[in-house]
């Protein structure tokens, strides 16, 4: 009896019974589904933080002027509290874990374009702030050295604010004024998304440092160097807290800070944040692995009781295939087929379910879900294993009774 | 030359601690064309012999010979060819797949033969035809009365030519009538040249085997010639009687 005979006696065995094949198969398409989606769920919130802390820039540190909040007592005095351009340029001199540190200065203004106005936060920066926080242009160009230095009335505009004052227009080349000095807009910057506080970090004006103070900050000369905020961009591979150690050292004496006092700014290391945001999330996804781990096993166990049962309950049609001339082998390869088949219908359409899933969780909660191929495999391969192991064990054993055995069975 | 020869065929179970001896070295010789009724009350060992007989069961002990053959040594795989290719099979209670057509619950000994799918059809149709069932092909087990379900077992049973017939009480879930009905096709397969081993409690049922032989405990307590009736006679005087 050949391989082609015995595989059509099986499917059509599964053809006759329907309900109980449906039945069958509905354990592994639960368990397969249940699982793709709860790990899709879990890394797709690991993966938000990822793209959190990609947005925001890698290796990222902000320095800001004034004391620490967390003290009690200011003991700041006679201290200079300013952070200025001077400090950003010796902190990339002198440390050499910084790749770069860009001073910036912002402020928030109304802006006028033909036809529309917006308010909006108006950066003062060079072109450093950009490597430091990964941002590149979409369209446009970069102020170059000239505007940088001659207080150029050139602007970068972010996607938000340009959606505001231009529509759909293209805002390269137009003009926009703030505070009555015109400005003509030479770049796009690229969607940066909100920031982890929520804020929207697209809706921005960038102009060069200079033309801000010079033109619109109106720094008195005294104040003219100082900071809002220095960006630190620390080198690929070295370690945040020797860099971030190193920064407050250097500062506190270039401002003369003494020994105990406190000091006049804040150092915030906003990777080790999200570092932290991502640690709970994967947290989140190990816990989620687990719900779906028990969800598999209960699956499992539901995939081998019915498994068990449709198969011994068959032990007398066995006996009978065996009393017309089935071999042992005959019956072993036919309950394999059956089980084999079951097994991948089901965790096809568990697969075809999981992923709906997925995505309907996604839209319907708006949350970030991400399929990983390795949790189909792990749902697929488990369960049909447990399938095929216990539609051919019974069989097995029943195969293996005298023929009379398995016809008087009850 | 006898188509079934045992001898000594002896068969024990165990049950707990307890030995039950169901067959004490049971000897006879059924020769070609014959049509034997096994007789005997429940627990006297007709069945373990019809099992025996059918290589559904081993036995503990003895001899026996299906056609010159020593079956009692063979393996697994070479008793399911016996079975498959010599024997056919007619149980008390059908045994017929359910969901599943009577033309492809006839072919199922043609499956596991190995014969090709359209001779297989044809082979089966033709069997189906010749238990009166020609027109029921396509039916389910369901959709069918007792006597017809018996019918496509029976069909079932001659499907791939054999040398014996093995009939369980083969009337033992049907009417009298119907019963009488099973027996005549019976007894036209025997005319026919079949031979046939028919286990039966009803001596209404055994009356129309030309031998009969008698089990208790074990044991042949009897083995003598019968006169049949004839089946097919009862059928027309009890049609014109009623």
């Amino acid at each position: 009896m050949n391989l082609l005979a015995t595989i059509r006696i099986a499917l059509n065995a599964l053809r006759v019974n329907k309900l109980r094949s449906i039945l069958t198969m509905l354990g592994i398409i639960i368990g397969v589904a249940a699982v793709i989606t709860m790990i899709a769920v879990g890394a797709g919130a690991q993966q938000r933080v990822e793209e959190q802390i990609k947005n925001l820039g890698s290796n990222l540190m902000i320095i800001l002027p004034g004391s620490t909040t967390s003290s009690g007592v200011r003991l700041g005095a006679g201290a200079n509290q300013s952070l200025t351009d001077d400090d950003a340029a010796a902190i990339v001199r002198e440390i050499p874990e910084v790749q770069v540190a860009a001073p910036s200065n912002r402020r928030t203004e109304q802006v006028v374009a033909s036809g529309a106005n917006w308010s909006t936060s108006i950066y003062g920066v060079n072109p450093d702030y950009f490597e430091a926080r990964e941002w590149p242009l979409q369209s446009g160009r970069m102020f170059d050295q000239a505007e940088l230095s001659g207080n150029a009335k050139v602007a970068l505009i972010g996607q938000t604010a340009a959606k505001q004052l231009f529509g759909d227009l293209d805002p390269v080349d137009q003009t926009i004024r703030i505070r009555k000095v015109p400005f003509t807009i030479i770049g796009v910057l690229e969607r940066k998304g909100q920031s982890m506080m929520g804020q929207d970090q697209d809706d921005v004006v960038m102009l060069p440092l200079s033309t801000a103070r010079n033109r619109l900050f109106g720094n008195t000369q005294g104040k003219l160097r100082r900071v809002g905020t220095i960006q630190v961009k620390v080198r690929e591979g070295a370690s945040m807290q020797v860099a971030e150690e190193r920064i407050r050292e250097l500062l506190r004496q270039r401002q003369r800070t003494q020994p105990g006092q406190d000091d006049a700014f804040t150092v915030r290391n906003l990777t080790e944040l999200l570092q932290a945001q991502e640690e709970s999330s994967r947290i989140m996804t190990l816990l989620l692995a687990a719900v779906a781990s028990v969800s598999l096993l209960v699956g499992g166990i539901g995939i081998m009781n019915i498994m068990l049962v449709s198969v011994t309950e068959r032990t007398r049609e066995i006996g009978l295939r065996m009393a017309v001339g089935a071999r042992g082998s005959d019956i072993l390869t036919q309950f394999l087929v059956e089980a084999m088949t079951l097994s991948l219908i089901g965790g096809f359409a568990g697969i075809v379910l999981g992923v709906t899933g997925s995505w309907l969780v996604g839209e319907m909660t708006g949350w970030a879900t991400r399929m990983s191929p390795e949790s189909i495999v792990l749902a697929v391969g488990f369960s049909a294993g447990i399938g095929i192991f216990f539609g051919f064990y019974p069989a097995r054993k029943a195969a293996s009774l005298l023929p009379i055995q398995a016809l008087r069975y009850e | 030359m006898s188509l079934i020869r045992t001898a000594g065929l002896a068969k024990e179970y165990v049950m707990g601690t307890n030995v039950v001896h169901a067959l004490r070295g049971v000897s006879v010789d059924i020769g070609e064309g014959e049509f034997v009724a096994i007789m005997g009350a429940s627990g006297s060992g007709k069945s373990t012999f019809m099992n025996l007989l059918g290589c559904l069961d081993r036995p503990t002990s003895g001899e026996y010979f299906l056609a010159g053959e020593p079956v009692a040594t063979m393996s697994a795989d070479a008793l399911a060819a016996i079975r498959n290719r010599r024997i056919g099979f007619v149980f008390q209670q059908f045994n017929l797949l359910p969901r599943t057509s009577a033309l492809d619950n006839v072919e199922l000994p043609l499956l596991y033969a190995g014969v090709p799918a359209a001779e297989r059809r044809q082979r089966a149709a033709q069997r189906l035809a010749e238990v009166g069932l020609g027109g029921r092909a396509d039916h389910h087990p369901a959709q069918l009365s007792g006597g017809q379900q018996q019918r496509v077992a029976i069909a079932r049973a001659l499907a791939n030519n054999p040398s014996l017939i093995l009939a369980d009480e083969p009337t033992g879930a049907l009417d009298s009538r119907t019963s009488i009905e099973i027996m005549a096709l019976l007894q036209k397969l025997n005319r026919d040249g079949m031979t046939i081993v028919m286990v039966t409690h009803e001596h209404d049922v055994a009356a129309f085997a030309s031998r009969i032989v008698t089990f208790r405990d074990g044991h042949v307590i009897s083995d003598e010639a019968n006169q049949p009736n004839d089946a097919q006679a009862e059928l027309t005087r009890s049609g014109a009687s009623a």
